[in-house]
């Protein structure tokens, strides 16, 4: 009966949807080659600004890992119009919050504030995406803000740790290996000059996506993007991002990291697997209904209904797959056991429901649900502001268009189990993995 | 560019708040109040309730009731495993959150309006009919567990447990919210039943909705979903001072970076310079690029990633905290700093210009925090837990705008106690002295 139930349920869930995916989204470039992208929130008079930037962390020169994010940092630093650290304080003393981010494939800026302020925002944001001047002193205590950073977010974090090593060996040859953040060592050796060259080449319009959102009319936006941002020149140094890429990986690695700091152990697999891309991504959706099948949603996905609740061996469970990066990146999953469970007994175990999944196929209540949650999150996502400039940003910057992002939520819907089967023996084959375990203090004898 | 300078000095037009204007009081046919803003651009809807006691209510022997007994909640109630509870949820799009502080228990739900009947009558299972069934009851507490030994090993909580042991021993704010591992592995499915009877009641809740739902229709929701709990919940939790006292506290821990507590005495919500010593903080150690600790520490000196500090009001007592983290071997300045700071502030108070900077970030910014359908529905219920009027949205920036430069200094020197700023360190500090 509650099979049944649910599934007249989902019915319900169609209607409104058809309208509720309709958020206004308006996209431009303009000659200097900055896109633009404006999405229409009325619902406060409040706008967010964001520049994108298509240059992150994979994109630093061998030996400079850590240069974008810091870079990312100095950018506070000043202009000849803005100097000595005002930015923010002047986007505060206009009521508005601002911060940035770095990632593998993307560096951003933004600012939330009154929509009437949003001309003062592209204009300071205008000026220092050429006009940034720095000085040794202040790239110095930066520098060690940003190493304090690194304590804190990575050093600090045994989790955190065994990350970075685990895409250490994921990646043999693309620079996904390699921190965001940049390794210790790296970080420590930056200079200004490192800086200015990177900034130089990378922070131009022919190499940035403005994103706005929120009350404001997509004219005004464009007219005031002309404004501020069209002025400025292109930079020479913009090519098409070819990274080196993965060779075939042809053996299955391991690796354990001991931490005395972890106390509740885990295993964790991740595969070599492809990306959402421009007019393709019906892989990547398969995918991402995998993830959630398999172990998304806590305990009734597969992993969470096996392990969880009927062989009650693990106190955690899930899998793992975005999708959203500009070269393939991975697929994961991982089992936290239980205290007297062993992480060789939790894998096995796994890999069993693995296997199960391949066998068996996919329940097809439980794939009814998968999409019926994707379905909500699109009403709930329409409810951030900021979430939705994200989505478009990340998008951009890992290279897929407007009417990719529109589409998206189709193309989850339409996949298949046939997709789904196809796309798991396809991704999850043992050769091209990594499987990692946390542990805590190495025991004698082990 | 000069036109940035003179435009940052314009004032801010004040911003007109749709949620200022647009709150109704509902009150439902069987009595119960919420505070409504009727938003339909997106058909949804999101309510917050906020139950006051919280964790704070546990026994001494019965740490960590009531924390685990929110956390069996969407764990299954009668007739409704907790796979089947979870399945239907995941069916009808709704996301329900269970959460348990020192003072309240809250529960936020987002709800598609087209499945509001169903998700409302899934929720009134957790909150009414709870099963507390043994099963799901040690798969749960297993969860538990892990957090605490993982907190055993984590500098930030080895830090928070000790600070909350010495500054209020012997009173429910000294112990921890989870439990300890003694304590959780002695509860039993009945303390379940225990905790949920004198955790969620009609008389207790506070609630804030925002979205697609009618004043009509959110009375008889709010009857079906609270209708059945009690009207008698009661608050056992005597007020209290905290024990603080000037001084550094070391723990020491394997860790490349200390972690850094500090605290003293602070205000109620109630007290009327409450608002006067938020914007002192503001000035001080807020979340601001301009704020004097993120100046000292991190902009001049770059001896931490983040510094800040604010005023934590509790319902029965209050304090003024801090944290920072920064390497073993940069940490004594940094801490020698924020004391200095810290006296500066207790002895000449703070400027003119400092005021009018954080009057204008802090005016215009507060449109900011109504991002949103969830986001408003928690400020609705949190206005209530302070015991704030319906009208403090529309006045609120009008207050800041009140406070004078004396009366800011009034306070700071009564506020900034150098005498009482206790700093809790977890690390390997260098030269520190306790």
């Amino acid at each position: 009966m509650r099979k049944v139930l649910g599934l007249a349920v989902l019915a319900t869930i169609w209607g409104p949807m058809a309208q509720a995916q309709q958020v206004p989204v308006t996209s431009y470039s303009l000659e200097n080659g900055m896109e633009v992208v404006v999405i229409e929130d009325h619902r406060a008079p409040i706008v967010t600004h964001m520049v994108w930037y298509r240059v992150g962390a994979a994109d630093e020169p061998v030996g400079k890992s850590g240069i974008a994010h810091f870079l990312e940092h100095l950018m506070f630093k000043g202009t000849d119009a803005v100097p000595d650290g005002q930015f923010s304080p002047i986007v505060e003393a206009n009521g508005g919050n601002d911060n940035a981010f770095t990632s593998q494939d993307y560096t951003a800026y933004y600012q939330q504030v009154a929509a009437d302020r949003l001309p003062l925002m592209m204009e300071m944001e205008a000026d220092r995406m050429r006009g940034l001047v720095l000085d040794d002193a202040a790239m110095l205590t930066e520098r060690d803000v940003v190493l304090e950073e690194r304590a804190l977010r990575t050093d600090s974090d045994p989790g955190s740790l065994f990350g970075e090593q685990r895409d250490a060996a994921q990646f043999l040859n693309h620079p996904y290996g390699t921190p965001v953040i940049g390794w210790p060592n790296e970080v420590d050796a930056l200079t200004l000059q490192d800086a200015l060259d990177f900034y130089g080449v990378f922070y131009a319009p022919n190499n940035a996506i403005l994103v706005v959102a929120g009350d404001v009319q997509p004219a005004e936006v464009l007219a005031w993007a002309e404004q501020y941002y069209g002025p400025l020149q292109p930079s020479e140094g913009i090519t098409k991002r070819l990274r080196p890429q993965e060779p075939p990986q042809r053996a299955a690695r391991r690796l354990v990291y001991n931490d005395p700091r972890v106390a509740s152990p885990y295993v964790i697999r991740s595969y070599l697997a492809p990306n959402r891309k421009a007019g393709d991504q019906t892989q990547a959706a398969a995918l991402s209904l995998l993830a959630d099948v398999l172990g998304g949603g806590g305990i009734t996905s597969l992993l969470g209904q096996r392990l969880q609740i009927e062989e009650d061996i693990a106190l955690a469970s899930g899998a793992f797959y975005s999708g959203l990066s500009y070269d393939p990146d991975t697929f994961g999953m991982y089992v936290v056991p239980k205290p007297d469970v062993s992480l060789e007994n939790a894998e096995a175990r796994m890999d069993a429901t693995l296997q199960f999944l391949l066998d068996n196929g996919v329940d097809p209540a439980r794939l009814a649900r998968s999409k019926a949650t994707l379905l909500a999150d699109a009403i709930y996502a329409m409810d951030s502001q900021r979430g939705l400039a994200q989505r478009y940003g990340a998008a951009l910057t890992s290279g897929l268009t407007v009417e990719d992002v529109a589409a998206w939520p189709d193309i989850l819907q339409a996949v298949t189990e046939a997709d789904i089967l196809a796309a798991a023996q396809e991704v999850l084959d043992i050769r091209h993995s990594v499987t990692g375990y946390l542990m805590g203090e190495k025991e004698a004898g082990q | 560019m000069i036109r940035i300078f003179t435009l940052a000095f314009l004032a801010l037009a004040a911003l007109p708040l749709k949620a200022a204007t647009d709150i109704q009081v509902v009150t439902s046919p069987g009595g119960i109040t919420a505070w409504l803003v009727q938003e339909p651009s997106i058909p949804m809807v999101a309510l917050q309730f906020s139950f006051r006691g919280g964790a704070s209510q546990d026994a001494p022997d019965k740490l960590g009731a009531t924390n685990l007994m929110v956390g069996l909640l969407e764990e299954g109630a009668t007739g409704i495993s907790a796979t089947e509870f979870a399945e239907r949820s995941d069916e009808l799009g709704a996301r329900f959150r269970f959460n348990t502080g020192r003072d309240s228990v809250s529960i936020t739900a987002s709800i598609l309006t087209s499945n509001l009947d169903e998700s409302v009558a899934l929720l009134r299972l957790a909150l009414v009919e709870p099963a507390f069934g043994e099963v799901a009851f040690e798969r749960v507490r297993g969860q538990v567990n892990s957090g605490l030994r993982s907190d055993e090993t984590d500098p930030q909580a080895i830090g928070g447990t000790a600070f909350r042991a010495m500054t209020f021993p012997d009173h429910a704010y000294g112990r921890p919210t989870d439990g300890t591992l003694e304590t959780v592995a002695a509860l039993t499915p009945e303390d379940m039943r225990v905790a949920h009877r004198n955790a969620l009641g009609r008389n207790n809740v506070l609630i804030g909705v925002v979205g697609d739902i009618t004043p009509e229709a959110l009375g008889l929701l709010l009857d079906e979903l609270l209708g059945e709990l009690p009207d008698d919940i009661v608050d056992n939790v005597p007020d209290v001072q905290p024990v603080l006292e000037s001084g550094i506290t070391v723990i020491q821990f394997d860790t490349p970076q200390s972690v850094v507590i500090f605290a003293q005495p602070g205000l109620k919500r109630d007290d009327p310079d409450y608002l006067a010593a938020y914007v002192l903080n503001h000035i001080v150690g807020g979340r601001s690029s301009t704020a004097r600790l993120n100046v000292e520490v991190r902009e001049k000196r770059g001896l931490t990633y983040g510094i800040s500090s604010f005023l934590l009001p509790y319902q029965h007592s209050a304090l003024y905290m801090g944290h920072f983290n920064s390497g073993n071997d940069t940490v004594a300045e940094a801490v020698r700093i924020v004391q200095e700071e810290w006296a500066k502030v207790a002895d000449a108070g703070v400027t003119a210009e400092e005021l009018e900077t954080a009057k204008r970030y802090l005016t215009g910014a507060y449109a900011l925090r109504f991002d949103g359908n969830a986001e408003i529905a928690g400020i609705l219920a949190g206005l209530q837990v302070a015991r704030l009027p319906l009208s403090y949205i529309s006045d609120r920036n009008a207050l800041v705008n009140a406070v004078s430069v004396e009366d800011i200094n009034r306070v700071a020197a009564t506020l900034y106690q150098p005498e009482n700023l206790r700093f809790v360190v977890v690390g390997q500090p260098e030269g520190l002295v306790e």
